[in-house]
C-alpha cells in the first residue's frame, strides 16, 4: 500500500492500479480513483496551499466541491488550469501538480509574514490602508497587492483542448445523484418522462457513498446504489451524467452543465473535448444538491489537520484514507459521533468528543460512549496549537449561563468539527426561488418559486435517509406527471438528531478572533465581519463587498451561514431580518473554455466577405474590418506607403477611373402595390413623383428626428424599389421597416427583401468610366443624353442580369454596376481587362473616403452620431415640406431640432496646409482657453486631399453655416492650438459639374 | 434564457427573438402637441408586474408579436398578434 495512512481493504479505489504523479516536483503515489487530496493525505501531508491574503499554511477542510482551501494548479504550458480543488481532481499517471500563493515553498513562504501584519489588513483593507500618498497607488501598492493576492497564474499559452456546447430537451432534470436524486430519478424515469441525471462526483450514491452505516431493504447503501443505477441505465428515456455539474439555472428552466470529459485520463484520445457545456431546457426540475457540513469559527480553526467531520468520513471510506492518527472531534450535532465510530473502528484513536450542546444523547452518543470515548458535553474549543499542521485542540466547558470556563490543551494530528449542515441552495435561489428560515433546524431552505422546480433531501433540510429516499420518489413523480413510484424500506439508519451552531464559537476571554476564520479562501475573520458592523455596514450584501466573505472561488458553501450568524449578533436582528446574499453563478468555477466552446479563433466572430475578396488578395491588398466585414482599404505597389498608395488611388479615380467593390452596401428590395406609399411614410423624401429608372439619394429618420441611415434608391418599376442603405446599417434599416410595416402601418401591402447578400456591386467612377463600360453593356445606351446622373437601367453585361446605376459617391461620373454576387467576378475581370488601356485602377477604402470627404458627403456613423438632424448635417433639401406624415416629422418641427444653435456640418481648412488635423479634436474659440473650455464644436472627418494638395476636414460647428471665414482653433495634447476656418464643406468641384460629364 | 412561444412558429429559444420594447404605445398623428409626442417616444410606465411588450421573431419568421411577460418572475401569460387588444390575465402574478 502506498502512504502510511492508507488503510488496507477500505475505500473505493483501485489498488491494483498504482498512479504516480508529481505535486511540486515530489513523486507522489496513489491509486486509481485517488484525488490530489486523498493521495496526499495518504502520506499524512494535509498542508497543500497558502491563503489569499496572509499566506497561511492551509489543508483541505472538505471532500469535494466546497473546499476552499487546498487549491492547486494541474497540468502544463497551455493546459495549466490554475485553481482547481485538490478535493476533486482525479489523479492519472505523470500529471503535473503544484501548489499556489507560496513564495519560494509550501513550507516557508514569505507572504506569511502577512499575518504578522494583519493589524493593517483589516475589513476593507483595499480600501483602507492603501489610500495614501496617492502617487504610491500605481508604482507600488497595485502590483505589491497583485503579486501578493491573487490566486493561481494565468497560463499564458493557448489552449490546445477543445471543448464543446450541448442543447438538449427533458421532461425533468435532476441535480443531484445522492439518495434523493437517484430516487427521483427512478421515479420520473419509470413513470415515462425524458430524464436527465447529473452529478458532479465521479460516481452516483451522494452522501451514500461515505455511509457505511444505514441499510436500505436490507443492502448497504453502496450497494442499494448500483442497483438503482443499473435500473436506470436499463430505461432508455433516461440519462445519467456523471462529473457533470449543473451550475447555472437560468429563467424557464435553462439548466447549464459542465460535464468533465478527458482531465481524469493520462492520455486522452486527440478529438475528445475537454469538457462539455450542456445547456438543457427542462419542462421540470427536481434539485436534490444536498446539504453542506459547517465549519467552526475558533482560533486557529484554520491549522492542517483540522476538518470538517463528514470529510475525514469521506477519506475514509471513499479513499481509505486516515487523516491523522489522533482525532479530537468538536461538534454541536450527532453525525459526527458516526464519524467517530467509523474513524474508531478503522483504528484512528478520538482522543475526546467535545459537544457544545449541554445535553447530548441517543443511540449513536451511547454507541461512541460505550467504546470508551470521552464524551465532553457543554464544551466548546478555545483554540487549536500548531503551525504547519495542527498538534493540539485546546477545550473548555460551557458554563450554564454561557461563560467558557478554563481551558485544557489535548495533544492531537486531526481536529475534527460539525457546526451541523447547510441546505444548498444555490440552484434554487439562482431560479429566483425564495428562502425560508427554518426556526428549528437553524438555516434557511427553499420557499416558493417562479419556475417549475422541486427541492428534495436534504437540500430542503430533511436528513432522515428514509425520509429522504420517499421524498426524491415525491419530488420525481410530481415532475414527472406520475402516479406510482418505487418503495424502499431503510432497514438501519441514525436519527439525524437536533443541533447545529452558527456563528463564532463561545470563548474565554478577549482571545484572537482575528485568527477564527469565517471565510477560509479570502482569510475572512470573525473580527473582520464583526469590524464591518461596527464601521456602519448593516446590509449582509454590503458586509460581504467590504470584507469579501463568500466572495472567494467556494462562492460562501461553507462561509455564509456563519457570517450571517455573527452579522446578526452583533446587529441583535434576527437572521431572517438580515437575509441572506444572492447566490450567483456558477455554482462551482468553470473554465474559460468551457464557456467559449468552439466560438474561438475564425469562429468567434463571422468573416463576411466581400465578392472580389480573393481578387483583391491576390493584387496584395491591405484589408480593414468593417463590422463584420473584410474590405480592401487600398491596393499599395511596391515601396508605396499608404498614404502614396491612396493619392495614386485618388489621382486615377480624378484623372482617368477607378474600379472598388462596393458590395457591402446594404440592399433591400421594397414590393408590393403601396411600395411608394411605404417609402413616402418611411423616409423623408418623397417618392410619389420619382419616376422608374430614376435615382434619389434617401435619408432615414428615427421618430425622435435624428438621422439613422442614408443611401440611394431607385426605381425599378411602379410597385418596386431597389433601396440601398450603409455597410453597417443595412439590418437595422430592414428591422425597422418591417417595424413600422407591421406594427403601424398593417395596411400597407408590401413586402421586404434583403438583397445585399444577392447584388454585388462594382463602383466605377472618373472621367473615362463611360468610355470603359459603354462596349460591354450588350447594346444598353448609356450616352449622356441616354442615361444622366441619378437614374438606373436594367439589362445585361456580357450576358450577366445587371442593375445598373449612373451614380457617384466621387463627384465623378461613375456608374455602379449591380450582378448577381456568384457572376461578379467574371464581371469584374470584364470591366477591368476593358479598362487596362483607359489607366484603370483598384482602389479601396481609403481612397472612398478622401474622394467622399473631397466632395463633402457625409457619412453617418461619422458626421452623425445620433443626435443630428437632417438640417445639421446641410440635408434639409431632403425633407419634404408637403407629405402628411413620415418617420421624424413631428420631431423635426419641435423647436428645439431648428435652433440657431445646433452643431452644424462645415468644412475646415488649417493655416498649414500640410497639417492633418485629428478626427475627434474639439474646436475653440481661442488660441488660449482655459481648462475647462466649452467646445463650439469638433472635427469628424480629415485627409489629406491630393486633388487640392492640402489638408481638409470636415467638423460639426455650432451655428456652423452661419460662420463661415470665422477662426476657431483646435487644441492639441502637445504644441499650440491649430488655427483653423470654417468654409463651405464641398472642397471640390462645387458646381457638379464633373457628375454630370 | 427565456422560452418565447412564437404565435406563428411555436416555442423557441430567446437568442431567436429581438426585443421590441413596450407594446400598445400607438403612434400618433403628426400634428399633437410637443407633450403628447414626447410621451410617445420616450415615456414608459417600467412596469413592476404584467408587462406587455413587443417581440420579433428575428431569426426566425421575421414577424412582430406581443406578450405578456410578469417582469417580476419572467413568467409569460400570453402570446398574442400585433393588433389585437391586450387579453385579460387578471392580477396573474
Amino acid at each position: 500500500m502506498s502512504g502510511a495512512f492508507r488503510l488496507a481493504g477500505r475505500g473505493r479505489i483501485d489498488t491494483a492500479r498504482p498512479v504516480v504523479f508529481r505535486f511540486d516536483g515530489r513523486m507522489v503515489r496513489g491509486y486509481a480513483g485517488d484525488t490530489v487530496a486523498s493521495a496526499l493525505l495518504a502520506e499524512g501531508r494535509h498542508l497543500m496551499g497558502r491563503s489569499f491574503k496572509y499566506h497561511r499554511p492551509r489543508g483541505p477542510v472538505s471532500a469535494g466541491s466546497d473546499e476552499p482551501n487546498a487549491l492547486v494548479g494541474v497540468g502544463e504550458g497551455g493546459r495549466y488550469t490554475p485553481n482547481l480543488r485538490a478535493t476533486q481532481v482525479e489523479i492519472h499517471d505523470g500529471m503535473v501538480v503544484v501548489s499556489q500563493n507560496r513564495a519560494p515553498s509550501l513550507r516557508f513562504d514569505i507572504g506569511a509574514l502577512n499575518t504578522l501584519a494583519a493589524p493593517v489588513l483589516p475589513a476593507g483593507f483595499y480600501y483602507k490602508t492603501f489610500m495614501w500618498p496617492r502617487g504610491f497607488w500605481d508604482k507600488v501598492y497595485e502590483p505589491l497587492i497583485r503579486r501578493a493576492a491573487g490566486l493561481g497564474r494565468a497560463p499564458t499559452a493557448p489552449d490546445p483542448d477543445h471543448y464543446a456546447l450541448h442543447y438538449a430537451h427533458c421532461d425533468v432534470l435532476v441535480a443531484g445523484g445522492g439518495p434523493a436524486g437517484l430516487a427521483a430519478a427512478l421515479a420520473a424515469g419509470q413513470a415515462g418522462a425524458r430524464v436527465i441525471l447529473c452529478d458532479e462526483n465521479v460516481e452516483f450514491g451522494g452522501s451514500l457513498l461515505v455511509d457505511t452505516h444505514s441499510l436500505i431493504d436490507g443492502l448497504p447503501g453502496m450497494t442499494w446504489v448500483a442497483r438503482i443505477v443499473a435500473e436506470l441505465e436499463r430505461l432508455p428515456n433516461v440519462q445519467l451524467l456523471t462529473r457533470c455539474s449543473a451550475f447555472n439555472y437560468g429563467p424557464h428552466n435553462m439548466v447549464a452543465l459542465n460535464q468533465r470529459l478527458s482531465d481524469h485520463l493520462a492520455a486522452p484520445p486527440a478529438d475528445m473535448p475537454r469538457e462539455r457545456i450542456w445547456q438543457v431546457r427542462a419542462r421540470d426540475v427536481v434539485l436534490a444538491a444536498g446539504a453542506l457540513e459547517r465549519v467552526l469559527v475558533f482560533e486557529g480553526n484554520d491549522r492542517p489537520g483540522i476538518m470538517l467531520a463528514s470529510a475525514a468520513r469521506t477519506y475514509l471510506h471513499r479513499y481509505g484514507v486516515a487523516c491523522g492518527r489522533k482525532a479530537v472531534v468538536v461538534t454541536a450535532d450527532d453525525a459526527a459521533y458516526r464519524v467517530a465510530l467509523d474513524l474508531a473502528e478503522a483504528g484512528v484513536k478520538i482522543a475526546a468528543i467535545a459537544d457544545l450542546r449541554p445535553t447530548p444523547g441517543g443511540p449513536v452518543v451511547e454507541a461512541v460512549q460505550s467504546r470508551g470515548i470521552a464524551v465532553l458535553p457543554a464544551t466548546t474549543i478555545q483554540r487549536a496549537h500548531g503551525h504547519l499542521r495542527v498538534t493540539g485542540a485546546e477545550l473548555a466547558p460551557i458554563g450554564a449561563d454561557g461563560t467558557v470556563g478554563r481551558g485544557r490543551t489535548i495533544a492531537c494530528d486531526l481536529v475534527l468539527m460539525s457546526g451541523g449542515f447547510t441546505p444548498s441552495l444555490h440552484l434554487h435561489s439562482q431560479a429566483r426561488g425564495a428562502l425560508r428560515f427554518d426556526d428549528a433546524l437553524g438555516v434557511y431552505v427553499p420557499g416558493e418559486s417562479v419556475e417549475r422546480v422541486r427541492s428534495a433531501g436534504s437540500c430542503r433540510g430533511i436528513f432522515a435517509l428514509d425520509e429522504v429516499l420517499r421524498d426524491g420518489v415525491v419530488a420525481g413523480l410530481a415532475a414527472a406527471g406520475g402516479e406510482t413510484g418505487p418503495v424502499w424500506t431503510v432497514t438501519r439508519q441514525d436519527a439525524p438528531g437536533a443541533g447545529g451552531f452558527a456563528g463564532a464559537l463561545p470563548r474565554r476571554g478577549p482571545g484572537h478572533l482575528a485568527l477564527a476564520f469565517v471565510d477560509f479562501q479570502n482569510d475572512v475573520t470573525a473580527k473582520d465581519v464583526k469590524l464591518a458592523v461596527r464601521e456602519g455596514f448593516r446590509s449582509i450584501e454590503h458586509v460581504k463587498r467590504y470584507t469579501t466573505t463568500g466572495m472567494a472561488t467556494d462562492q460562501g458553501k461553507g462561509s455564509n451561514v456563519n457570517a450571517l450568524a455573527i452579522v446578526s449578533d452583533v446587529l441583535g436582528r434576527t437572521p431572517q431580518e438580515v437575509g441572506l446574499t444572492t447566490y450567483r453563478p456558477p455554482y462551482t468555477p468553470v473554465t474559460f473554455g468551457a464557456f467559449a466552446g468552439h466560438a474561438r479563433g475564425d469562429q468567434f466572430d463571422p468573416l463576411r466577405l466581400p465578392p472580389m475578396d480573393a481578387w483583391a488578395r491576390a493584387q496584395g491588398v491591405v484589408f480593414e474590418d468593417v463590422g463584420l466585414w473584410r474590405r480592401a482599404r487600398y491596393f499599395p505597389r511596391a515601396g508605396e506607403d499608404m498614404a502614396a498608395a491612396v493619392a495614386r488611388e485618388c489621382r486615377a479615380v480624378r484623372g482617368a477611373a477607378g474600379i472598388f467593390d462596393a458590395s457591402t452596401l446594404g440592399k433591400i428590395e421594397v414590393v408590393g402595390p403601396d411600395a411608394a406609399e411605404f417609402m413616402n411614410r418611411f423616409y423623408v423624401n418623397a417618392w410619389t413623383k420619382l419616376s422608374i429608372g430614376k435615382c434619389r439619394y434617401g435619408l432615414v429618420c428615427r421618430d425622435s428626428g435624428f438621422v439613422y441611415d442614408d443611401g440611394v434608391v431607385g426605381r425599378i418599376a411602379t410597385d418596386r424599389f431597389h433601396v440601398t442603405t450603409t455597410t453597417g446599417g443595412a439590418a437595422g434599416v430592414l428591422n425597422m421597416m418591417e417595424d413600422y410595416l407591421q406594427t403601424e402601418w398593417p395596411d400597407l401591402d408590401v413586402w421586404l427583401t434583403s438583397i445585399t447578400e444577392q447584388w454585388a456591386v462594382i463602383a466605377l467612377q472618373g472621367p473615362r468610366a463611360r468610355d470603359i463600360l459603354a462596349p460591354l453593356v450588350d447594346g444598353l445606351d448609356i450616352s449622356a443624353g441616354a442615361m444622366p446622373h441619378m437614374t438606373l437601367r436594367e439589362g445585361s453585361i456580357g450576358g450577366v442580369p445587371m442593375r445598373l446605376f449612373r451614380v457617384s459617391f466621387t463627384g465623378e461620373l461613375g456608374y455602379e454596376i449591380n450582378v448577381p454576387s456568384r457572376q461578379a467576378q467574371a464581371v469584374w475581370d470584364r470591366v477591368w481587362q476593358a479598362g487596362a488601356v483607359f489607366g484603370l485602377m483598384p482602389y479601396g477604402t481609403e481612397a472612398m473616403h478622401v474622394l467622399r470627404a473631397e466632395k463633402g458627403y457625409l457619412i453617418v456613423g461619422q458626421e452623425t452620431d445620433g443626435t443630428m438632424t437632417p438640417g445639421d448635417v446641410g440635408c434639409g433639401w431632403a425633407v419634404s415640406k408637403v407629405k402628411p406624415d413620415f418617420v421624424g416629422k413631428r420631431a423635426l418641427a419641435l423647436p428645439a431640432m431648428n435652433a440657431p444653435d445646433r452643431l452644424q456640418m462645415v468644412g475646415v481648412l488649417t493655416d498649414d496646409p500640410q497639417e492633418v488635423l485629428e478626427e475627434g479634436m474639439q474646436l475653440v474659440t481661442a488660441a488660449e482657453t482655459p481648462v475647462p473650455a466649452s467646445a463650439e464644436g469638433h472635427v469628424t472627418s480629415s485627409y489629406f486631399s491630393p486633388a487640392l494638395g492640402r489638408s481638409i476636414a470636415i467638423a460639426m460647428v455650432k451655428g456652423g453655416r452661419s460662420r463661415m471665414g470665422a477662426a476657431l482653433y483646435a487644441p492639441r495634447l502637445e504644441g499650440p492650438a491649430l488655427k483653423v476656418t470654417l468654409v463651405d464643406p464641398v472642397f471640390y468641384d462645387p458646381e457638379g459639374a464633373r457628375l454630370n460629364d | 434564457m427565456l422560452l418565447i412561444d412564437c404565435p406563428y412558429c411555436g416555442p423557441r429559444a430567446e437568442i431567436e427573438f429581438a426585443y421590441g420594447g413596450e407594446a400598445h404605445i400607438a403612434r400618433p398623428a403628426a400634428d399633437v402637441s410637443e407633450e403628447e409626442w414626447e410621451a410617445f417616444l420616450y415615456l414608459r410606465d417600467n412596469t413592476k408586474g404584467v408587462l406587455a411588450e413587443r417581440w420579433r421573431h428575428a431569426h426566425g419568421c421575421g414577424r412582430f408579436f406581443n406578450a405578456l411577460r410578469d417582469t417580476r418572475t419572467d413568467r409569460f401569460h400570453a402570446f398574442y398578434e400585433i393588433g389585437t387588444p391586450r387579453p385579460d390575465v387578471g392580477d396573474a402574478a
